[in-house]
């Protein structure tokens, strides 16, 4: 079991509860959901909690993670997009947060699911169209319709920009589900090498060293990969918000 | 398209875990057979979404409110707080740079009004001291002046009463003369008539 490298997504039913047929029990994903919201939130609430003047490191640490998202979310959807930044900020810090987790030997890795960053995408969506409609009314239709267009071109733009529309909630959720998988199947496939190359032997054991080096360097790269997968959720996230708070490109 | 390769080798006879060491590499890319077909690949496993979605929403709903409700406000007060102090500060240190600007310019000003004042001292006593020694001078060269006239008029008057003895003397001499050239008295008027008229 340990060497199957899809092993690490499997999910386990930790307190089963079943309520009308469906399954609701509370998973090892679960578990790490909480987990994720509880180091996020804790990290946040305690290293706040002095108010420092002048910031501890750890301070310093939070701080700057919401001036990195405000100044993310001010540049892409300018001050009026600034109401939107607690669902900005909390997608980025969970994002970021369980992938990080997953990085951990035997952690669960809740974004390499697609349900959850799916959930997560069409949450982003559905703020995008409930408060463009809200906001704009019939007018938010604009965005399917960009100024300037030759009316004989019109409605292949429109269908193309429907389509791109649509397909957003897809790209944003399996972007960041296909990078946690792959990521995570690629550093189990070498990190089995080194297991199965070390059981032949010592010539084995000397090869295993290629693997062990290359499960090395993948790790430093999933950790780049965890952040800038957080990081592309939440600047498209800003973006898509763009759209809700100003429909006329 | 995952599901269906994984479906695909869990009932696929050959992938069975009965390789050798030498397959034991294929194995750990492949799925292995041993799982039961239900759980296939896990993120297309339907059957986990109503939990996963249902814990996602109570864990993220959570954090979001969390966040929004205290850490959030939090940090952007310790923000603001900063911003504010910092201002404040940069506010407190040109108003005391001011200050010190005043202090400087009313030093100098005293300084000024001291050098004047003192400037001005001096020319007062300079000036009073050679009024002084003016008024001195002119006093010593009038009494000088007195003393200068007084010995004239003594001279003159000196002189004067030297010049009326030259005369007497002279007809007491003419007198003698003439007596002893002529052998007889002259007579006074004439003599001093003579002398008078030869001076």
């Amino acid at each position: 079991m340990a060497d199957d490298p899809i092993y690490q997504f499997e999910i386990n039913r930790l307190i089963p509860i079943e309520v009308g047929g469906l399954d609701f029990s509370f998973t090892n994903s679960s578990l790490f959901m909480v987990a994720t919201v509880a180091a996020a939130g804790g990290f946040l609430y305690l290293t706040t909690m002095s108010r420092g003047l002048v910031p501890s490191r750890v301070q310093s640490v939070s701080e700057l993670s919401y001036e990195f998202v405000a100044s993310m979310l001010r540049d892409a959807a300018g001050t009026q997009g600034m109401r939107f930044f607690p669902l900005v900020f909390s997608l980025f810090m969970f994002v970021l947060v369980a992938n990080l987790l997953g990085m951990v030997p035997y952690f669960f890795t809740v974004t390499s699911h697609i349900i959850v960053t799916f959930a997560l995408a069409l949450l982003v969506i559905g703020t995008v169209i409930f408060y463009g409609f809200y906001k704009h009314g019939l007018k938010f239709l604009g965005l399917f319709a960009p100024s300037g267009v030759p009316k004989a071109l019109l409605p292949l733009v429109v269908s193309i920009e429907i389509i791109s529309f649509l397909s957003r909630p897809i790209s944003l959720s399996v972007r960041l589900f296909a990078s946690m998988l792959a990521g995570h199947i690629t550093l189990k496939v070498f990190a089995g090498f080194i297991v199965s190359l070390g059981s032949l032997g010592a010539i084995g054991v000397a090869g295993a060293i290629l693997p062990l080096l290359m499960t090395i360097a993948l790790t430093g790269l999933e950790l780049l990969i965890s952040f800038i997968q957080a990081y592309v959720f939440a600047i498209l996230t800003c973006m898509y918000l763009n759209d809700a708070v100003h429909p006329n490109h | 398209m995952f599901t269906a390769t994984a479906y695909a080798q869990t009932n696929d006879p050959a992938a069975t875990p009965e390789g050798d060491l030498e397959e034991t590499i294929q194995e750990a890319i492949e799925v292995p057979a041993s799982q039961p077909a239900e759980s296939a690949f896990p993120p297309f496993d339907t059957s986990t979404y109503p939990s996963q979605l249902l814990w996602l929403a109570i864990t993220f709903g959570l954090f979001y409110l969390f966040l929004q409700k205290v850490v959030l406000p939090r940090i952007g007060g310790i923000l603001e707080v900063r911003r504010d102090r910092i201002a404040q500060d940069l506010d407190q240190a040109a108003r005391m740079r001011e200050e010190s600007d005043a202090a400087v310019a009313a030093y100098e000003q005293d300084l000024a009004e001291a050098r004047m004042k003192a400037s001005a001292i001096a020319n007062t006593a300079r000036d009073k001291a050679k009024a002084d020694a003016d008024a001195e001078q002119r006093k010593a060269e009038a009494a000088l002046e007195v003393r200068l006239t007084e010995a004239e008029r003594r001279i003159a008057s000196i002189k004067d009463a030297a010049m009326s003895d030259v005369g007497v003397i002279a007809e007491e001499t003419a007198a003698a003369i003439v007596e002893e050239m002529i052998g007889a008295k002259v007579d006074k008027r004439t003599v001093s008539s003579a002398v008078a008229a030869a001076q």
